[in-house]
């Protein structure tokens, strides 16, 4: 059964058309990321759900119910806020016990709940405490214990994390990530972070400019992007685009290198096209463990380590890539070397309309 | 000048300066320290001249006779109107206003609208509204009394209480929202403990406003809801004025707003500081 199920749904601003018509199914259980440039749609999408914002037209199902002009406590939903949204005047203890109480919870169930879910989040030491005197982690910890309190069939998250420093950032992700293991409850969750839509996600929707470009396992976009949008959005450093032209075989750049795709014989050859390549599938010369890889002669004109990982500049076909390669196997710019690129992983687009051929 | 030592220097102007302070404090406490003692003060000795600075012996025979007489009991009508119109006020005001900030009720320039009609002189409407009062019964009563005051505090509350809710995040409310709270609910568990402490202070200045009133008081009541203003003004004879009642008259006045004032400076001084970045 599904626990969410949207149906054309279109929301306008006065004359802005912020979405247009999304068609969105979420299954009991799952965890979905809506994920997109800033002006995509995915926070009004997200409030739209939640009821703060009124549909202006198309339906919004939520536990099998039709809930597309019910109030948003009629909605049995629980939302956790970027700005935490933390009553100052209560201490966390009430903040947590706030959407209980509202509901007429007995006071005996609240307060076992309320200790669960602190003791969950590890926050059981403070629920004596104000909301200024915790730290910016610890105020996100009590607003998503404040959501995990409640017994809703949906909950949702407005970029919980956009307000955390990057180090807090992976804690309270991680932590997100178990709660939804622990409690298997419904979660859409909102993010412009491609990142956190990639490790979070059971499903990413991807969404740009009020529609859905594409939807389904984050491995699913990752690895075959129906656009050059998702290719270019998912994926830290970026997909490389390169302009070239299609051969039989495969394609060739603007400086003369051929490069064959593996399975793709059936192209027509001279067409123009955008070759686009993952940092993560170049390696250097001879440690490409897939067949069907190409080898290019390059010069590397800047390094950026980042650990584990080398972040390789250099310029191939008319265009200027990065290639992710193992830490010690670049030692300076201007080295003349030769590269593998895995093929099979290659992504050819349509300049034309931005589709994947 | 220049011959002294710079710390000579500073001294004698740190003293200056605590010089024209005291003076200016003895400027503004004087009166009030005058009236308080005129009223504990016996006929001789308030007309005595040269003037009695300090009575010999503090005697409360003013204030026992403005309680014999019942003269006091109009400071119980000020209490009453003022402080039954203050919550009325107060109530109808927040709402306005939140329907106002929230709602965008009547566009943008409804609130302009409101506020203008606190810019209008009392006096110029007193007569027409005397006419009115005459044919609808309702002079010389509280709730004559309590409705002028309460229509006349709105704009000001309103107003006040329309900046302190645009302060407040709008993500609390709409967490609330999702939490299972109504509108109403929101407004009293979200709105009302975030603007507390402008709602303090609104209310203290609503309350004042309503207590210091006497233009309407005058024309709008006889005998039987007669607040203390007016009552100090029956003293002031066409032969003689009877200094001894006014004083004690006033200093039964100003007790209860002075009370009013300490209790809530707390919430005043942070009230009246919040409305002051925006709204």
């Amino acid at each position: 059964m599904s626990d969410l199920k949207i149906t054309n749904l279109h929301k306008h601003y006065g004359a802005f058309h912020a979405v247009k018509g999304i068609d969105l199914d979420v299954p009991s259980g799952e965890f979905t990321v809506l994920v997109g440039p800033s002006g995509c749609g995915k926070s009004t999408l997200l409030r739209t759900i939640a009821g703060l914002e009124e549909a202006s037209s198309g339906t919004v199902e939520i536990g099998g119910e039709d809930v597309t002009w019910a109030r948003p406590r009629d909605r049995n939903i629980a939302m956790v806020f970027q700005n935490y949204a933390l009553y100052p005047y209560l201490n966390v203890k009430d903040n947590i016990a706030f959407g209980l109480r509202s509901r007429k919870v007995p006071e005996a169930e609240v307060e076992k709940r309320v200790s669960r879910a602190a003791e969950m989040l590890g926050i059981g030491h403070l629920l004596k405490r104000f909301p200024r005197e915790l730290s910016g982690g610890q105020r996100q910890r009590v607003a998503i214990g404040r959501a995990i309190v409640r017994d809703a069939i949906l909950y949702l998250f407005d970029e919980p994390l956009s307000n955390l420093d990057a180090q807090l950032r992976d804690d309270m992700r991680v932590e997100i990530k178990r709660l939804h293991q622990e409690l298997g409850r419904t979660m859409v969750y909102v993010t412009h972070d491609q990142i956190e839509a990639m490790t979070l996600a059971d499903r990413i929707v991807l969404l740009r400019d009020g529609l859905i470009e594409q939807q389904g396992a984050p491995l699913d976009l990752f690895e075959r992007p129906k656009t050059r949008f998702v290719a270019g959005f998912l994926g830290s450093p970026k997909m490389n685009f390169i302009p070239a032209t299609t051969t039989e075989t495969g394609v060739a750049l603007s400086d003369g290198t051929r490069l064959d795709v593996p399975g793709r014989s059936g192209l027509k050859a001279g067409q123009a096209v955008v070759l686009g390549l993952r940092p993560q599938y170049i390696a250097m010369a001879g440690q490409s463990l897939a067949p069907g890889h190409a080898r290019v002669p390059v010069t590397i004109e800047l390094v950026q380590p980042t650990g584990s990982r080398v972040q390789a500049t250099m310029p191939l076909g008319g265009a200027t890539i990065i290639a992710e390669l193992a830490a010690h196997d670049v030692s300076r710019p201007g080295e003349r070397t030769e590269i593998d690129i895995d093929m099979t992983r290659a992504v050819i687009i349509d300049p034309q309309n931005e589709q994947v051929i | 000048m220049s011959a002294l030592p710079f710390h000579r220097r500073h001294a004698t102007r740190l003293a200056m300066r605590y010089l024209v302070a005291l003076i200016l404090v003895v400027i503004f406490v004087f009166p009030v320290y005058w009236l308080f003692i005129i009223s504990f003060k016996t006929p001789d000795e308030i007309f005595a001249f040269p003037p009695v600075w300090y009575p010999n012996s503090i005697q409360f025979a003013n204030y026992a006779v403005l309680f014999k007489d019942g003269d006091a009991a109009t400071v119980g009508n000020s209490l009453i109107l003022a402080s039954v119109s203050t919550f009325f006020a107060m109530i109808l005001g927040t709402i306005a206003a939140y329907s106002l900030v929230r709602f965008k009720t009547g566009g943008e320039n409804l609130a302009v609208w409101i506020i203008s009609q606190r810019m209008m002189p009392p006096v110029a409407i007193v007569f027409p509204l005397f006419l009115l009062y005459v044919w609808m019964g309702w002079v010389d009563t509280y709730f004559g009394l309590i409705l002028l005051y309460t229509a006349f505090s709105l704009p000001y509350v309103i107003w006040m209480m329309r900046g302190y809710i645009e302060d407040i995040p709008l993500e609390l409310e709409e967490s609330a929202l999702v939490d299972g709270c109504t509108r109403w609910e929101v407004l009293w568990k979200v709105v009302l403990p975030m603007a507390r402490s402008g709602l303090f202070a609104t209310a203290v200045f609503t309350f004042i406003f309503a207590w210091n009133d006497f233009l309407f008081a005058l024309v709008l009541t006889r005998t039987e809801v007669t607040t203390y203003t007016v009552q100090v003004t029956h003293y002031f004879g066409g032969q003689s004025n009877f200094w001894a009642k006014i004083a004690a008259m006033s200093v039964l006045g100003t007790i209860p707003v002075f009370f009013t004032v300490a209790i809530m400076q707390r919430y005043l001084v942070r009230g009246i500081s919040m409305g002051a970045v925006k709204g």
